[in-house]
């Protein structure tokens, strides 16, 4: 269903909101990654892939997502909630017990929506692949969309899977690499310097593409149709995202400081404030 | 007492090399994956004929096991192949998390395990891995005895939906299992019956216990030996009915002591029916190279050894 871009930017702050009240509520969880790739999730949602909100794990003929960087979950319940896989009142039991959105996305409690556990880092590209080779074999057209943190992709499994989709031209897969330049102990040059990852990626044979406004969903959107018209040419596909970790809340941005912390009930109201109910709070 | 023949030595990887042949040729969603081992797990004829079904994934079993993952959404049951020590401790936590957290229908087959792998030694001798994949829940850990049985547990495995670790192991043994038999996951076999100890024992011990079981014989000892290819789930009735009759068990494996066999069959009789039990199991410590017979007669993991502890066992009683 298109929407116009006020549409869509309302639906990305009300998402803000889900995320700051789910970890608050329960003083736990990562606002910084997912606030700053709200636009992405809400454009793949909203606008890129074609999905069945009557989940089927298969997923045949459907475009299918993974996220590797399993932590971000705030942004992801948010979105599958509101894109209609569960009920959105669901995002109130955000890690609390008996709840199917557990700290980190799991199959395990039957999520509709998630595919395969992630929060271990490193492990999604090859999940990724592997859907993507069997939709090769299953000569369905559609598209396999990931996305990794730049820190993850510390994680040496990544380069054993970057390594295997250029060689195989897995040339079904949209691999997304969230750049925001922050990891749990600082900046990423902090902690260990990647060097240029555009160029890895190119020197593994990859088609790489920058959208260099990572948080304007209309530059969001237009980079990701870019990205497919550079699919099914014989090489994977890599988006390089460029965002601002604590996007939309102003105290949260340009800092690691909010990788893994909740906001207390003061910064909460701030944080909202910034943010004003759009869709409906559950 | 029922006695068994060999019907021609044969390496329980080739079981599995002809078990996935077949499956290439009777289920199409069968798909196998290698990373640079296709000969020694004897994948080339699956290779040769399904050559779109097959995925080399070179020297990199994290992402062998991640893609087998992933494979599965879409319904392929993806078979992934490499050496025992690297299909388990080199990719645990893919394991854990992509495959059995993620309740993936991922087939982990894993030759050259234990001891018997020899000369190449302690860094590809893995005993250690029946305990970490039983650990895992939702895994179903399968060690076969023979090449029939390997063959058979293969195309079983195949019908079972859920995430299963296939251990079997290099050198050439005793082949003696029906070739026609059909493979029960969790079930175990009786072979003889027997009435002074109970012996149970998995993979290549299976027929080391049934030539205790003779040697036994002649010295008047009546011997229930029963192959447990099935470590998790454990046929504890198959276990708690036998030592019901001969109130004690030696149970016989090519894996450490700890994590074990011996250990899930020790839970069982703990639990239900207190009862002694030896071990023929390495005694927590790495191998070493030299010849399958060496290391197996140097670590006590054969028929010799297993007489030795049913005689201590019965005395225990």
């Amino acid at each position: 269903m298109p929407h116009n871009t006020q549409q869509l930017e309302d639906f990305v702050t009300q998402v803000r909101r889900d995320i700051l009240r789910q970890v608050h509520k329960v003083n736990s969880g990562h606002p910084g990654g997912s606030l700053g790739c709200a636009e992405f999730f809400v454009a793949l949602y909203q606008e890129i892939m074609e999905y069945s909100t009557d989940f089927d794990m298969d997923g045949k003929n459907e475009d299918l997502f993974f996220l590797s960087n399993g932590h971000i979950s705030p942004v992801f319940y948010s979105v599958l909630a509101r894109s209609g896989f569960f009920p959105v009142e669901e995002l109130a039991t955000f890690r609390h017990i008996d709840s199917r959105l557990q700290g980190h996305p799991t199959t395990h409690e039957g999520l509709p929506g998630i595919r395969v556990a992630s929060g271990s880092l490193g492990q999604g590209m090859s999940v990724a692949i592997g859907a993507a080779e069997a939709k090769k074999l299953n000569k369905d057209n559609h598209l396999i969309y990931s996305l990794h943190g730049d820190g993850e992709l510390q994680e040496g499994q990544n380069w054993e899977a970057i390594m295997y989709a250029a060689a195989h031209k897995v040339d079904n897969l949209i691999a997304t690499v969230d750049l925001n330049g922050q990891q749990i102990d600082g900046s990423t040059e902090d902690v260990l310097p990647m060097g240029n990852i555009k160029d890895k990626f190119l020197a593994f044979g990859w088609e790489v593409l920058e959208i260099e406004k990572g948080n304007n969903i209309v530059e969001v959107i237009k980079g990701i149709k870019e990205a497919q018209q550079l699919t099914g040419k014989g090489k994977p596909v890599c988006i390089l995202l460029h965002t601002v970790m604590g996007n939309g809340v102003d105290f949260m941005m340009h800092t690691h400081a909010w990788h893994g912390k909740a906001p207390n009930d003061e910064q909460l109201a701030i944080g909202l404030e910034q943010n004003p109910e759009t869709l409906g709070d559950y | 007492m029922k006695k068994y023949t060999d019907t021609g030595k044969k390496d329980t990887r080739s079981g599995f090399g002809a078990g996935l042949a077949e499956l290439g040729k009777t289920n199409e969603n069968v798909v196998a994956l290698c990373a640079d081992l296709t000969g020694s797990l004897k994948m080339d004829e699956f290779k040769a004929n399904h050559p779109e079904r097959f995925f080399q994934v070179g020297i990199a079993e994290a992402n062998m096991i991640g893609m087998a993952a992933g494979m599965t959404i879409g319904g392929k049951i993806p078979f992934t192949g490499t050496f025992a020590n690297f299909s388990t401790g080199r990719v645990y936590d893919q394991i854990r998390q992509s495959v059995a957290y993620s309740g993936k229908n991922v087939k982990i087959c894993a030759s050259h395990a234990g001891l018997t792998l020899g000369e190449d030694g302690a860094t590809h001798q893995i005993l250690e891995d029946i305990g970490l994949m039983k650990m895992l829940p939702g895994m179903t850990v399968i060690n076969t005895c023979d090449f029939n049985q390997t063959k058979a547990a293969t195309i079983a495995v195949a019908e079972y939906d859920g995430p299963v670790y296939l251990r079997f192991g290099r050198p050439k043994v005793a082949n003696f299992t029906p070739e026609d038999q059909k493979f029960e996951i969790g079930k175990a076999v009786q072979l003889t019956e027997g009435n002074d100890v109970t012996i149970v024992a998995t993979g290549h011990l299976v027929w080391e216990a049934l030539q205790a079981a003779e040697q036994l014989e002649e010295k008047g000892i009546s011997a229930e030996v029963i192959n447990i290819h099935t470590i998790k789930p454990l046929d504890k009735e198959a276990i708690l009915n036998s030592v019901n009759k001969t109130k004690c068990i030696v149970t016989a494996e090519e894996h450490n002591y700890l994590g074990g066999l011996g250990e899930s069959v020790a839970r069982v009789l703990a639990e239900n029916n207190p009862t002694p039990q030896e071990f023929i199991a390495t005694s927590d410590c790495f191998g070493e190279s030299g010849t399958p017979d060496q290391l197996m007669e140097k670590y006590g993991l054969n028929a010799n050894s297993i007489v030795k502890a049913s005689e201590t066992v019965i005395k225990r009683k």
